[in-house]
């Protein structure tokens, strides 16, 4: 028996999310953890300092969602694997239902912690709820919710072998790719911090001193519903109901008031703070931390405080 | 009776210029609690508990793939037809979405419990009908699974645009930009597949007294639900446990609390 990880890389290095995935197989403690890479690697691509024992290269770039899913399935195949773990981005969420239903074999999405056996615990109702799932079939696919788990080291390396399968055509054409973040900052899915801020902040040009904040913690930028929809900043940038759900280590709300549409993005960040003038904004009871004050003081000093540590 | 193209014109030209203008478009619909309900759990928390539970369309549904689907049939002439995996309470947002403007729907008459049931019934009933594509929104707002769209690609061994932020349609090729990790693909499509929707995609509409009116008599199909078993099945649905207090730290205080996510949370 053996766990299945499919891994993507960036330069050759296993991406962020692709070390927690394979930190998670390792830790479920079922067998030996087999990494599927498409495209780029280097070396082991870093994968045996996370308990990776084996990688299987497939060099060719591939974006169709088909196509991958069918290579999982021979990789799967090739490792015996028992259950095959994916991060659960946009990436991930497009290939691993393909692969439980090519296979015929039960799909858990959204998975937060360590599963019992085959019973994965995932949120549900926008983080309002968690739900055990019983997988009934022999093999599980499952996707893992970005940054709730981590990366845990290991030791070793990952022995590499080159792997080929047939993979049929592509029907999706990839035109062009726009990346969202000029800045380099994390994908906000996986970022660690995350500073957002909503009308409270008047205006687009008042978004100097969030971005300002942002930076000085490593953080990268968000936005609540009504300030994507104003086209105050770009709809990406959203989380809540509607748009984005994370789960950052640290969520810093500036001038939002935390809607339960809002709240129902963000309520599983690890610890919550809110900075608001008022002091009934039903944020502050989501919050571990508070501040009832302007943001346009308070920031500026926040960011300062950081600079200065 | 022959088909009614065959009377305008018989040139192959003909047939593709009339397929062209007559788009056929699948626009999956489910209901979903309302986005203030209170969540509640019944049966042993083995089941969601609708007691006193408005429900809507899930708004990825409604706001981005219906939307957009009835703009393009506008554009271009076609149907949209929405169809829905549930019980007869589910017929007030399918109503609903017959008022906003879709032309006829079906219901799958079942109670599914995992979404390779709710993807296995949708193909088998759209597998025979050649729709040109299949909408969905990118995840139900209850239970999050962002999965039925790509089962129903697979399925039907069609290709899958995830998380789509437009799409236009020229012929047979349809254009896309869709949400990848880190950023926007732009990708294009040649014949039928599958694509799930999100924000960008179009505006909320609000139904008009005439939609609302029609959307009475518009048809309405119930279907027998075909024999599919779930993989998976829930064994216990948990609340999360209350927060804590919030700590309040003096406005003029940054650095306080600063030092308190260094040394107490440990975060920074
Ligand atoms: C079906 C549905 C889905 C929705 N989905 C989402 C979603 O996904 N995400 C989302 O965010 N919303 C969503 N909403 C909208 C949500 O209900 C709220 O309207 C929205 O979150 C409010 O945004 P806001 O907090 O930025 O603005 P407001 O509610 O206007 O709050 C602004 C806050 O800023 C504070 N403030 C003002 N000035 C200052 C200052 N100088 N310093 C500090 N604080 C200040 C105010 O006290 C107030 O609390 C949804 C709504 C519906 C009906």
């Amino acid at each position: 028996m053996s766990v299945l990880v499919y891994i993507q890389t960036q330069d050759g290095k296993a991406t962020k999310a692709g070390l927690e995935v394979a930190s998670f197989a390792k830790n479920m403690n079922v067998g030996d953890v087999t990494a599927l890479v498409p495209g780029t690697l280097s070396g082991d691509g870093g994968l045996g300092s996370v308990g990776v024992s084996k990688v299987l290269h497939f060099s060719e770039g591939v974006t169709d969602n088909a196509q991958l899913s069918k290579l999982t399935q021979a990789a799967a195949q090739s490792a015996d694997a028992s259950t095959i773990v994916f991060s659960g981005n946009n990436d991930g969420n497009s290939i691993a239902p393909r692969v439980a239903i090519a296979m015929n074999v039960g799909y858990v999405s959204g998975v937060t912690r360590l599963p019992e056996g085959k019973t994965f615990t995932r949120s549900v109702f926008s983080g309002k709820a968690t739900a055990a799932v019983n997988v009934m079939s022999d093999v599980c696919v499952i996707s893992i919710t970005p940054n709730s788990y981590g990366i845990k080291s290991d030791t070793g390396e990952a022995s590499v072998e080159t792997f080929s399968a047939d993979i049929g055509v592509q029907r999706i054409v990839l035109n062009g790719f726009t990346p969202t973040s000029s800045d380099g900052s994390v994908p906000l899915p996986e970022a660690e911090r995350v500073v957002s801020a909503g009308r409270g902040l008047k205006g687009p040009e008042n978004w100097g001193i969030v971005e300002d904040l942002a930076r000085a913690l490593g953080a990268t930028t968000a936005c609540s519903r009504p300030v994507g929809d104003m086209g105050w900043r770009p709809h990406h940038e959203h989380v809540g109901q509607t748009g984005l759900t994370i789960r950052p280590d640290l969520y810093i709300a500036c001038g939002i008031s935390g809607a339960i549409q809002h709240l129902a993005g963000v309520n599983q960040s690890k610890v919550i703070v809110v900075i608001n003038t008022d002091p009934e904004a039903p944020f502050f009871k989501a919050a571990d931390y508070g501040i009832i004050g302007d943001v346009f003081e308070v920031l500026p000093k926040l960011t300062e405080a950081i600079k200065s540590l | 009776m022959p088909p009614l193209y065959s009377y305008l014109c018989n040139s192959e030209k003909c047939v593709s210029d009339y397929q062209l203008l007559s788009m056929k478009l699948l626009v999956c619909i489910s209901k979903a609690p309302d986005t203030t309900s209170r969540i509640a759990f019944t049966d042993g928390d083995k089941r969601f508990d609708e007691s006193g539970v408005q429900f809507i369309v899930n708004p990825y549904d409604e706001w981005y793939a219906l939307v957009r689907a009835i703009e393009l049939v506008e554009a271009q002439g076609g149907s949209v037809t929405t169809i829905t995996v549930g019980d007869a309470t589910c017929d007030p947002i399918i109503r609903k979405a017959l008022a906003i403007g879709a032309s006829d729907a079906v219901r799958i008459d079942a109670n599914p419990t995992d979404s390779s049931q709710v993807a296995r019934l949708i193909s088998n009933y759209a597998n025979d009908k050649s729709y040109d594509i299949i909408f969905a929104g990118k995840e139900a707002i209850d239970y999050n699974s962002s999965a039925v769209p790509a089962m129903i690609a697979e399925c039907m061994d069609l290709p899958y645009v995830a998380l789509a932020t437009s799409i236009d349609v020229d012929g047979d090729v349809s254009t896309l930009n869709c949400e990848s990790t880190g950023g926007t693909n732009n990708v294009s499509v040649n014949g039928a597949f599958v694509l799930s929707a999100t924000k960008g995609m179009s505006e909320q509409r609000i139904p008009n007294m005439r939609g609302i009116m029609s959307a009475r008599t518009k048809p309405l199909t119930v279907v027998e639900a075909s024999e599919v078993i779930a993989t998976t099945e829930v064994s216990k649905f948990t609340l999360p446990p209350a927060k804590g207090d919030c700590v309040m730290v003096e406005a003029d205080n940054a650095a306080d609390l600063v030092r308190l996510l260094r040394e107490e949370a440990k975060i920074i």
